[in-house]
Formats: structure tokens, C-alpha cells, sequence
């Protein structure tokens, strides 16, 4: 039960930081405060991934001269796709940021209910 | 962030480390098959040392990168990439099959070229987007120097 | 209740209902660092097992990326690059010419 426990802690740490960014994006009022909870939960679901990829006793995925066996290298899958899934969130962001800077200089504000205001007008 | 930030500390601390930090980016595209690195990483560090010129130098510096030269740098970066993926098309292989490349070495080898050639297209491409956004945000900006001028 | 309470309560009851998803499919994940867990033994073995005398990289992540995966990395590219203009298409930045001389 002990050791169970102990195997578990990366994907409650992930849920946790899931929750967390979730939490951040649902009330916060900013909208760039709203931005930086959507990266919390990108790094939430990478943390996730590369958790997935270890195997106990094993090193960097890079070949070392006299080892040939399988399990003494980490699992290299899901470091490939997380490149990807990083890639994916730097340009979300600037996209986020050019659409926040053209929601800027329209309505002179970022706050979520003085834009509502101004948008009723 | 378009003009010169107009302190000769700051012009003076800028010029040591840039040069460092190319030849770093430089050799993690290059060493990426023998260590941790690759195209995507060594591109955000050279895009780091262009921004780094940007913001102490300004907009029009000879020294960084201006806007439509950072646009033609991201399209032949990934045209390099789509580029020898139509020339294993050509040598009749199929689509980003490298070993088909007409290059005089061992087999393994030839793949190895393949890939260092798609890691420095991919490099090359996200550097100069990274330039791209960077000038895009900051388009409007005016930048007030330290005596408030 | 006031809107912020309103708005309160139904985030709380939201965070409860996708933590209760989250733990409870968090049961049946393999044990962190277990060698015999379905992702690691699928197609990963092949690839560590192949990569050195196929392509050439002692690096696995890169071989992977660039050589056996290749093509979603032409299509990864393609996205950051799309990413950098759509924001020169939406902050309306006009690019110059750069062979003549200013005007």
C-alpha cells in the first residue's frame, strides 16, 4: 500500500496543477492572468507525459557504448512528443498575445467586466 | 524596443556574451544527434541572442535581424525542410526517406545527413519566427529612455 | 447571491467533478517507473533498440523526431510558422522590402 502510494504522487501532482491552472482561468478576471493559467495547464499535460516515460534504473535516452539492453534507457517516445506539444504552446501564446494586444488598443482595457461594459456600447 | 534603450553600460555588457551564446545555439543544432538538443532548441537560444540585440540596440541596428530579413529566414527554414523532403521525392524514394540520397557514404550515415540538414531547416525556421513574434508585439511600442526624454 | 458568488460556487463544483475524474482514473495508470507498463513496450523497444544502426544518432529523442517521425515534425514546423503569421496578420505590421534603397 505504502509503495503504491508512492508510485501514484506524479499523476496527483499533475491532476493537482491541471486543477490549479483550471482554477485560474475560470475566475480570475484578467485576461492576461486567464493566458498564464492556459500555460500552467499546458506544462500540467507535459509534466504528465514525461512522468509517463521513466523506467526505474534506467538513464538519459542517449546510447552509451557498452549497454545495449532496452530497460536500462528511458522510454525516448514521449520526450518526442513533447517537443511538439512545447512547440505547440509558445505559439498559442504569442497568438493569445498579438489577439490580447489588438483587444488592448480597441477598448483600453483588459479586465474582463469593464470589457463587457464597453462592448454592450 | 524599437529605439536604442540609450544606456553605454548596458550596449557594453551586451557585447560580451553574444557571441557565446551563437556558438552555443550553434553546437546544440549540430550536436543533437550526440547529446540533448536538435533544431527546436538551439533556434530558441539563437532567437534569444537576436532578441537580447533588439531590445538594448534597437529596432534598426545592423547587428540583429529586421523584420523582412527574420520572414525570409522562417520561410527558408522550413522550405529547407519541405526542400529535401521533394528531393528524396526526386532521387524516387518516398516522401522524407532519406536513405535514397545520392551522398557517397555508408547507409547509416546518409540518414544521419538527412537529419542534420532538416535540424538546421528546422533552427533556421524557428528562429525567425521567434524573431517575427517578437517584432510583431512590440510594433507599436515606444520605448521612454532613462531621463524620461 | 452576488454574480462573483455565483460564479464562486459553480467553479468550486466544476474543480470537484474533473478531480473526481482525474483520481479516480488515476488508479488504474501503471506505477511511475514500472519497465513493463504499455507505453514502454509497444514500439519504444524497436526504436531503442534499431535506432543506433539504422540511423546513425546515439540520441533516440532525435531519431525518433527527425528520422522515424519526421514527417509530424514538418508539420510541427509548419504550425509555429503559421503561429508567426497569424500574428503579423492580426497586429497588422507590414513587411518592407529589403534590396532597394530607402525611399
Amino acid at each position: 500500500m505504502g509503495s503504491e502510494f508512492l508510485g501514484m504522487v506524479n499523476y496527483w501532482l499533475s491532476a493537482i496543477l491541471l486543477l490549479l491552472g483550471l482554477h485560474g482561468m475560470l475566475m480570475r478576471r484578467n485576461l492576461i492572468k486567464k493566458l498564464m493559467a492556459m500555460n500552467v495547464m499546458q506544462v500540467a499535460v507535459i509534466m504528465f507525459f514525461i512522468s509517463l516515460a521513466m523506467k526505474t534504473g534506467g538513464t538519459a535516452p542517449i546510447e552509451q557504448p557498452g549497454i545495449t539492453e532496452v530497460d536500462a534507457y528511458i522510454n525516448p517516445l514521449p520526450h518526442a512528443l513533447m517537443l511538439t506539444a512545447i512547440v505547440v504552446g509558445v505559439s498559442t501564446t504569442g497568438v493569445a498575445l498579438a489577439l490580447l494586444i489588438r483587444i488592448y488598443r480597441y477598448y483600453g482595457t483588459l479586465e474582463e467586466s469593464e470589457l463587457l461594459e464597453r462592448m454592450q456600447e | 524596443m524599437r529605439t536604442p534603450f540609450g544606456s553605454s553600460i548596458l550596449d557594453a555588457a551586451c557585447r560580451l556574451p553574444v557571441p557565446f551564446i551563437i556558438l552555443f545555439a550553434v553546437y546544440v543544432v549540430i550536436h543533437g544527434h550526440h547529446s540533448p538538443g536538435g533544431g527546436f532548441q538551439g533556434g530558441a537560444i539563437l532567437a534569444a541572442t537576436l532578441i537580447l540585440i533588439r531590445m538594448v540596440r534597437g529596432e534598426d541596428d545592423p547587428w540583429g535581424l529586421d523584420r523582412t530579413r527574420a520572414a525570409i529566414l522562417a520561410s527558408c527554414g522550413v522550405g529547407l525542410y519541405a526542400g529535401i523532403g521533394l528531393l528524396t521525392l526526386v532521387f524516387g524514394g518516398n516522401y522524407l526517406d532519406y536513405s535514397v540520397l545520392p551522398l557517397p557514404l555508408v547507409p547509416e550515415k546518409v540518414r544521419f545527413m538527412g537529419t542534420l540538414g532538416i535540424e538546421i531547416g528546422v533552427a533556421l525556421g524557428v528562429t525567425g519566427v521567434l524573431v517575427l513574434i517578437f517584432d510583431a508585439l512590440t510594433a507599436g511600442e515606444t520605448q521612454e529612455s532613462d531621463d524620461g526624454k | 447571491m452576488t454574480p462573483f458568488h455565483t460564479r464562486q460556487c459553480l467553479t468550486w463544483l466544476m474543480m470537484l467533478v474533473v478531480a473526481g475524474i482525474l483520481f479516480y482514473a488515476d488508479r488504474q495508470l501503471p506505477r511511475m517507473g514500472d519497465p513493463r507498463s504499455p507505453a514502454s513496450t509497444h514500439v519504444s523497444p524497436y526504436y531503442i533498440e534499431h535506432s543506433h544502426h539504422e540511423t546513425g544518432a546515439p540520441n533516440f529523442v532525435t531519431a525518433v523526431l527527425a528520422d522515424y517521425r519526421g514527417y509530424d515534425t514538418l508539420g510541427e514546423t509548419t504550425v509555429i510558422f503559421t503561429a508567426g503569421l497569424a500574428c503579423l496578420l492580426i497586429l497588422g505590421v507590414e513587411l518592407g522590402r529589403v534590396s532597394q534603397g530607402e525611399e
